[in-house]
């Protein structure tokens, strides 16, 4: 088969209906999946293909959603789920964070998970309130879950199907501001990476820069904006978000003494925090600055108009490697 | 006629008046004073083997409930749920079972538990801290006990959907059509999860069994302080039938729940039954029901006992015999010396327990902080001091 260039919600949706060929206990469960496909249109044509018993279009309750899907995965269905946008998934919360993530642990092992969660997240395209989140600390705060995010159309087509084809529940992040602007090739021949698995996405030698989902892309371009001022930054798409993958990370950071992480989440309490916090552990003889974080400011989510002042960019990012470099 | 704004009739024309005491559409087969009575639509010939049967399953329900209470007052149990005076609604709905339906239950659904064939002692390790839900669920298809109010009506809900997917719904074939029964109480029947759940039921025609054991009390919180009109009439309003039983009548009980998981297991959807009956003993051994309700309201539904009206009944139909009650009193004695034994013998799970089974298989990072906290415990190894003893 020849590659062809996909975008990010082709790879999703292609990696969601080969996951569906692949094992007939794959379900599809949300609102507006169905005919629509999606508002984003990532299951488009599924519910044409594989009908209304797998392409399941749901009442409009995500706690609904999510706790008929602990039912359906009881049962050995292994059902994926669409959270419409990020700021919805809160009347979820509870069946995500008492059920989904304790009933491997509370039946001592006896009992499986398979479920996904697909949750378009992140800001930057002039949505109202509830539409531009960035929940993810959240999740990887809960035991009992896996959390990831992909960044680019190969990696979607990919770690769908291995979150689907995962045993332990799956918080699975999909950058919308993604969805259809870049198109990558696809070799569907390829072996991929294991899911938890981080990158370095682009090697460097001077400072390493960590990002996930939307902000990778932010991230390497800021690492063409700093070769061309003469400085090299390292870019690691974490990818696994819980569990980490540090193993890159701390290989990076002992060669670079440097390291700034940017996310579109609140700074305070962050993913950022963590990773700076077992950077320090592990690489605290290493480091030439202190772990550097930039993300989005510990407010709400502001009015679209200024969310461009809200969200990290290349501009802020680049201070902060400045800022390590004047340690 | 003064008030020119009228959202129509008033609840009183619509629902009746409001009962108090189960209402002239409570389903009744055997009285509390232990007379057989008929029902036009919800019945059912009971053998005598039947009726000594469920008796046996009352008495023995109601001997787990009192071991299990002593046990905590003895320091065994950190806690424990009682059933007191649910042993009919527990066991009528628990023998409507057929082995291939599955139950979702509260904390409360001992009686339940038994019917399915769960040992009754695997029920106490959550109650004494040493486990979560020491069955397996798939073996007796008895879900685990869960204790967020309601929750488990969406996953009976998603596991109806998922028997409808493997088709086992509707073929005619009795040892193959499935439903499955969602229990929970009054209380749980405000939350948002048991609404959803009867939407998502409603919507996709799920075969389940929404079982409400209103026991009239929510702790200290009254029924009227959940719902302005009786449980079983909200049904209707999410599109499909609920009915009144008499929760104390473990015959009533038994009929509707058969014929409810029987309209399911057909195909014909979901429905409603709300065991009426009273929860005698306290919420839990932490709780004191005499700070909110009277005790002539116990004694009133003390009358009413659901093990005392059918001794009633088989005593004065000649269908007991005292061998029958002798063989009984030691069959209920073998099994409180079952849990006494058994539930001071269940192990402790070791400190390092806790790291297994967060996931199906552990994950680096929890395995380091295992062995990192294996480390430290074996520190102390040898020493006279312990981990966490810094004197």
């Amino acid at each position: 088969m020849s590659n062809q260039k996909i975008t990010l919600a082709k790879g999703l949706n292609m990696g969601l209906r080969k996951a569906m060929e692949d094992d007939d206990k794959v379900l599809l469960m949300g609102e507006d999946v169905g005919k629509l496909g999606g508002v984003f249109r990532i299951t488009d044509g599924l519910q044409k293909d594989f009908g209304e018993d797998r392409v399941i279009d749901s009442p409009l309750a995500e706690s609904g959603i999510v706790g008929t899907a602990v039912g359906m995965a009881l049962r050995g269905y292994r059902p994926v789920v669409e959270i419409q946008f990020d700021g919805f998934v809160y009347p979820a919360y509870d069946q995500i964070v008492c059920q989904v993530a304790k009933y491997t642990y509370r039946s001592q092992g006896k009992v499986k998970m398979p479920i996904v969660i697909r949750i378009p997240f992140g800001g930057g395209i002039g949505a109202v309130e509830h539409h531009s989140e960035s929940p993810e600390a959240q999740f990887a705060h809960t035991p009992g879950l896996k959390v990831v995010a992909c960044s680019n159309p190969v990696d979607g087509y990919w770690m769908i199907q291995q979150a689907i084809a995962h045993d332990d529940p799956v918080i699975f992040l999909e950058p919308k501001r993604q969805y259809h602007a870049d198109k990558a090739e696809l070799d569907e021949s390829a072996t991929p990476e294991p899911l938890f698995t981080s990158r370095v996405v682009r090697a460097g030698s001077d400072a390493t820069v960590l990002a996930y989902g939307p902000t990778v892309k932010t991230a390497l371009k800021c690492a063409e904006a700093a070769e061309s001022e003469g400085r090299s930054l390292e870019v690691i798409d974490l990818r696994t978000l819980s569990p980490l993958d540090m193993a890159p990370v701390y290989e990076s950071v002992r060669r670079t003494g440097r390291c700034v992480v940017t996310h579109e989440a609140h700074v305070n309490l962050g993913m950022g925090a963590e990773l700076a916090a077992r950077v320090t552990e592990e690489c605290f003889y290493s480091l030439e600055a202190p772990v550097l974080r930039v993300g989005a400011f510990d407010t709400p989510y502001p009015p679209s108009r200024i969310e461009e002042e809200y969200l990290p960019d290349l501009d802020r990012v680049l201070d902060a490697v400045d800022r390590s470099f004047a340690y | 006629m003064s008030d020119p704004v009228s959202f129509g009739p008033d609840l009183a024309d619509v629902f009746g008046p409001s009962q108090t005491d189960g209402g002239p559409d409570l389903v009744q087969l055997l009285t509390p004073e232990g007379e057989r009575v008929h029902h036009p639509e919800f019945d059912h010939d009971f053998s005598a083997e039947e009726l000594r049967g469920l008796y046996r399953d009352m008495v023995l329900t109601r001997r787990i409930d009192v071991e299990a209470t002593a046990l905590q007052r003895h320091g065994e149990l950190g806690i424990w749920a009682q059933l007191l005076g649910q042993e009919a609604a527990q066991i009528g709905a628990g023998r409507a079972l057929r082995p291939q339906d599955y139950v979702f239950p509260t904390y409360r659904e001992h009686g339940v538990a038994y019917c399915k064939g769960v040992d009754p002692l695997r029920l106490l390790g959550l109650f004494r801290g040493v486990d979560q839900g020491g069955w397996d669920p798939n073996e007796n298809n008895f879900g685990l006990y869960t204790i967020v109010i309601g929750a488990q009506t969406l996953h009976a809900t998603g596991y109806a959907m998922g028997m409808q997917r493997d088709g086992v719904v509707g073929t005619g074939d009795p040892d193959r059509d499935s439903a499955v029964i969602a229990h929970f109480g009054d209380g749980a029947s405000s939350q948002g999860d048991v609404n959803e759940a009867f939407i998502f039921a409603a919507s996709y025609n799920a075969p389940v069994v929404f079982f409400c054991q209103n026991n009239q009390w929510a702790i200290s919180e009254p029924i009227e302080r959940q719902t302005r009109i009786p449980l079983y009439q909200r049904a209707l309003g999410f599109g499909f039938p609920g009915i009144r039983v008499d929760g104390n009548d473990v015959l009533a009980t038994y009929a509707v729940t058969k014929a409810a998981l029987q309209r399911a297991r057909e195909g014909n959807g979901p429905s409603f039954v709300e065991a009426y009956t009273y929860r005698m003993g306290a919420h839990t051994t932490t709780d004191d029901p005499t700070r909110y309700r009277l005790n002539d309201e116990l004694e009133h539904w003390k009358l009413k006992d659901p093990i005392e009206r059918l001794k009633v009944y088989l005593r004065r139909n000649g269908l007991v015999d005292q061998e029958f009650f002798d063989d009984l009193d030691a069959e209920a004695k073998e099994l409180g010396h079952h849990l006494r034994e058994g539930c001071k013998a269940l192990p402790d799970p070791k400190p390092l327990d806790q790291f297994g089974y967060v996931f199906s298989e552990i994950t680096d990072e929890i395995a380091a902080q295992r062995d990192e906290f294996a480390a430290y415990l074996a520190s102390f190894e040898g020493s006279t001091t312990t981990a966490g003893g810094h004197s």
